[in-house]
């Protein structure tokens, strides 16, 4: 990858505009969603830099949309709508997911690819469509406008992040482990429990914050199948877009970022550490 | 075992298993339990998408085609209507409209004449108000005695006298049409089978048709930014590559609001792209670029969304692709072109078309990012369907334009598992 000794002029241009283009392109990539962080401790209410900010004026910065996100009900409202929601969503995906992923896994399942294509359509299907077929049949079956309606939604669309997952740590799964527990007098659940679990662990775990992810950051489903008491954070923010656009959204948008980062580091540290166990090493 | 092979006798029996039972039987037996546990641990999850998901969709499908309002509302006048010609220019006689006065008399007790003269107003404008103000003189009269109907009709608004009226009527009575897939694709049903609408009603192809043009941009942008960087990571030794996936991943576990809103205030004419702009002296500060609410703001920040679904597609073919097949062809005399170009380009089309179906398929669906930052000219056909589902209340064509999307996806689904497999979708 690095340039040899006896590259030409042309092939030295090429190779430094290469990296430059590249670097232009991360740029694109990380710019927007760094560049909302400065701008969240704005004292002023305006969307760009101020120029108190800019000659890095402590008058320029303050915490005022973070104080006004602790402290709007509508905000805390949604946020705790949020918290609600999503770890529901995420429990139901995740148990009835890794199940069925380990069902799949078996060496012999009839309709495999079928079963396996319409598991994974909820994350194919436009959403709106999603959205628009839930509403319909919600509101038949008098769950529209509830928060079992949502719970039950938002982990139909959390199940494929989990089968997608949890199907590729059992891909290295050694079946004979399986059958050494049950042939020391394991019965199938301490097998499951004290054998299959450990190993796939780290492949559920990122499953479920995928689906938690998905859950916490859902706007389409919940505005159809949702009603004003289930309002989520993403929901909050849609309006707040859509309608009066308050610099609070800065506040929120940094919160998620953080929380994201987060996600991303757990997701990261347990791949490595799956790999490491299955005895994959790059 | 030892018992099996004392009891069996090799030269004519079968193969027996330590049962006694032939091994073949055996074997089968153990199979069939192995599916059904198998089928067992799967079903929990099988019934819930299907009631969560597949159900309300095909709920969905059901809608764009159901139509049993009318002759559920006005069952009489359908079945007397049945035998007029609507080919003719004669309104109907008496006896349609006896039946229509019956049945709007018990559909206005009911108040469902006014749902029905919305649900026909879709197809022939002004049939809401025609129903809603004859529903309230019908309640009043007497079936018995104040006939002939006809007239009375007449009075009440000389629309009854019109051959169109009968006609979308009639069209509408089966309890299935084809009426909300025409209309999604700009034509209706007239006195001589489908037609298309006239000239400055027809909006839906053009929407399919922005929709699929501007979904094509996209994917055709991230290739454009995604290649370079896909090259670059899977090239680079595996420590530095890491760090720099990260700046992939972290868009990737952003939420969606947070990237919007980041380019809605980025693009701004206000904002920090316009500003800078104008510091550098590249625009004059009465001039600021408008790069929101129309395709553009669509388009860089769709791009922006989805590049990170090109990017890990691309990558990992990329990693697998072995570096002594360029080397080769440049010891063979190839310039760096050429080899780019002969030989590892191709090698490189399989993850360029898995990040193109992806990208297109999630583009194509798109409804959040359009609806926040594309204006009226940046829009896409989900945000159609939005406006008839909360605003405008055509459940109907709102499903059908659905079901049309959802076509256009699940075929793109199918090309997708056929080359790449569903199996193979990586995340993160």
């Amino acid at each position: 990858m690095s340039l040899p000794s006896y590259a030409t002029t042309g092939q030295r241009i090429w190779y430094y505009s290469f990296r430059v283009l590249c670097g232009l392109i991360f740029f694109f990539l990380i710019a927007p969603i760094v560049v909302v962080i400065p701008l969240s401790f704005n004292a002023q209410d305006f969307f760009t830099f101020t120029p108190e900010m800019l000659r890095l004026d402590p008058e320029g910065y303050s915490l005022k949309h973070y104080r006004d996100f602790f402290s709007n009900s509508d905000w805390q409202h949604a946020l705790w709508n949020s918290l609600k929601i999503a770890p529901l969503a995420t429990l139901l995906s995740v148990g009835l997911g890794t199940l069925a992923a380990i069902g799949l896994s078996q060496p012999h399942v009839p309709f495999r690819r079928a079963i396996m294509a319409l598991l994974i359509s909820p994350m194919i299907v436009p959403l709106i469509i999603s959205a628009a077929g839930m509403y319909f049949f919600f509101s038949r079956i008098g769950l529209q406008g509830t928060y079992t309606g949502v719970v039950l939604a938002h982990a139909a669309l959390g199940i494929p992040f989990v089968i997608i997952t949890v199907t590729a740590t059992l891909v290295g799964f050694d079946n004979s482990l399986t059958r050494a527990a049950a042939n020391m007098g394991a019965d199938p659940v301490t097998t499951f429990f004290r054998v299959q679990m450990p190993l796939i662990l780290p492949g559920v775990i990122s499953g479920a914050l995928f689906a938690f992810i998905t859950s916490f950051d859902e706007v389409i489903v919940i505005l159809f199948v949702g009603s004003a008491s289930q309002k989520t954070l993403p929901w909050q923010m849609f309006i707040g877009l859509r309608e009066q656009i308050s610099p609070t959204i800065l506040a929120v948008a940094t919160i998620l970022v953080v929380i994201s980062i987060a996600l991303l580091t757990t997701v990261e540290l347990l791949r490595r550490r799956s790999e490491r166990l299955r005895g994959i090493t790059r | 075992m030892s018992d099996t092979t004392t009891d069996d006798s090799p030269q004519n029996g079968p193969v027996l298993a330590a049962d006694g039972t032939p091994l073949r039987r055996s074997l089968a037996r153990a199979l069939r339990r192995q599916k059904l546990r198998a089928l067992m641990l799967i079903a929990p999850l099988l019934i819930f998408i299907m009631v969560t998901f597949i159900l309300p969709v095909a709920d969905m499908l059901y809608r764009s085609v159901e139509n049993g309002i009318v002759s559920e509302t006005l069952p009489r006048t359908v079945v007397a209507l049945a035998d007029w010609d609507a080919g003719g220019d004669t309104p109907p006689d008496e006896a349609v409209f006896a039946a229509l006065a019956a049945d709007i008399q018990i559909a206005a007790e009911e108040k469902t004449h006014t749902k029905l003269g919305s649900r026909l107003n879709y197809e022939n404008p002004g049939m809401s108000s025609l129903f809603r103000k004859s529903g309230r003189q019908v309640q009043r009269w007497d079936l018995n005695t104040d006939g002939p109907f006809k007239e009375k009709f007449l009075d009440i608004d000389d629309d009854w006298g019109d051959i169109d009226v009968w006609r979308t009527i009639q069209t509408y009575s089966p309890a299935m049409t084809s009426g909300y897939y025409l209309a999604a694709v700009d034509m209706q049903l007239g006195a001589d089978g489908p037609e298309m609408r006239p000239e400055n009603e027809r909006i839906y192809l053009k929407l399919f048709g922005r929709t699929l043009m501007m979904s094509l941009a996209i994917t055709l942008s991230c290739i454009a930014l995604g290649y370079p960087v896909a090259w670059l990571l899977a090239n680079l030794p595996m420590r530095t590559s890491n760090l720099l996936m990260i700046l992939v991943l972290l868009p990737f576990w952003t939420s969606l609001l947070v990237r919007t809103s980041a380019w809605k205030i980025l693009l701004q004419q206000q904002g920090v792209i316009n500003d800078i702009l104008v510091w550098i002296g590249l625009v004059s500060d009465d001039a600021r670029l408008v790069m929101i609410n129309n395709q553009l703001g669509t388009i860089i920040a769709m791009t922006h969304i989805l590049l990170p679904f090109m990017i890990l597609p691309m990558y990992s073919v990329m990693q697998s692709i072995n570096p002594s097949y360029l080397r080769a062809a440049k010891s063979l005399g190839a310039t760096d072109w050429t080899a780019f170009w002969r030989v590892y380009f191709p090698q490189t089309v399989p993850g360029i078309g898995a990040g193109s179906i992806l990208v297109f398929i999630l583009a194509i669906g798109y409804y959040i990012t359009p609806a926040l930052v594309g204006g009226t000219t940046g829009t896409f056909i989900s945000n159609r369907i939005a406006f008839h589902i909360s605003t405008s209340l055509n459940w109907g064509l709102a499903a059908a334009l659905g079901g049309i999307l959802l076509a256009v996806v699940l075929v793109f689904y199918w090309a997708y598992d056929k080359f790449v497999g569903i199996d193979n979708v990586k995340l993160g």
